[in-house]
């Protein structure tokens, strides 16, 4: 039998795959929890996720009203002009109770506790980015060979 | 949970290590738990102690993280700096509190 006790986690490489806010902020407070709790951590955001560090559009992300069954409100209605504005001063004001930071102010804060800030080659590419478009504690546009390189020997969380 | 000498007293310990009895923490015993971890303890690192030992004496709760970096003075970075792979809980530690609950 073996009574070995588990490996602790070293470090985790968390993509950020969404550019809602309620797809954007989990990877944001795993990162952040896994700073600290001494784990190493790398961002790595793709696709509409990449709006999270557009220096334009990071403090302006929106809960999506539709299409999400666990909104408990039925998708015509969430459909309505200013729902999702509506729920998403919801969602922040119940953050900022629990202490969770705007997402601007929050990369700041993963990137100051050590963690790396990544954007996605092929979606730069695509939505024809540029290095300025994006939040200054980016550290680089990586190739998805690249991500997996910098990833050896880490979890890699997908959201 | 256990029971051990910290700089001259006997004190009862959870099982992260943490005093389970934050009264019974002095000045010494911080520079004796910080020294296990590594950690000299300098003005700064003070700063966030007294912060905590307030906050936590004041509310009942272990400050957090944010909560430390966003009222004590110190930031994030620094805070990472002075309290390396683990800055809330071996802040907590080593100012005689249990571990701070909270995911920021």
């Amino acid at each position: 039998m073996n009574m070995e006790i588990p490996e602790p986690i070293k470090k985790v490489s968390i993509i950020i795959s969404k550019g809602s806010l309620e797809g954007v902020y989990p990877g944001l407070i795993m990162a952040n929890g896994a700073r600290m709790e001494g784990i190493e951590a790398d961002l790595f955001f793709t696709f509409f996720g990449l709006d999270a560090i557009i220096r334009k559009r990071m403090n302006s992300l929106k809960v999506a009203t539709v299409g999400n069954p666990a909104m408990h409100m039925p998708t015509l209605l969430g459909a309505l002009p200013g729902m999702s504005a509506f729920a998403t001063h919801m969602m922040k004001k119940e953050m900022d109770k629990i202490d969770i930071p705007p997402v601007g102010e929050f990369i700041e804060m993963i990137s100051d506790a050590g963690a790396n800030i990544y954007a996605c080659l092929a979606t730069v590419e695509m939505f024809h980015l540029k290095k300025e478009d994006f939040c200054d504690q980016v550290d680089g546009i990586l190739t998805v060979g690249e991500f997996y390189e910098k990833s050896a020997g880490s979890q890699i969380i997908f959201t | 949970m256990t029971t051990r000498e910290i700089s001259g007293k006997q004190l009862e310990l959870d099982r992260d290590g943490h005093l389970t009895d934050a009264s019974a923490w002095n000045e010494d015993i911080a520079r004796e738990l910080a020294g296990e971890e590594g950690i000299a303890l300098t003005d700064r690192h003070w700063v966030v102690i007294n912060y905590m030992r307030k906050e936590h004496a004041a509310t009942g709760v272990v400050p957090t993280v944010r909560k430390i970096t966003k009222n004590s003075g110190v930031e994030t970075k620094e805070m990472y700096e002075l309290f390396p792979k683990g800055p809330g809980k071996k802040a907590a530690k080593i100012s005689g509190l249990p571990k701070p609950v909270g995911c920021v």
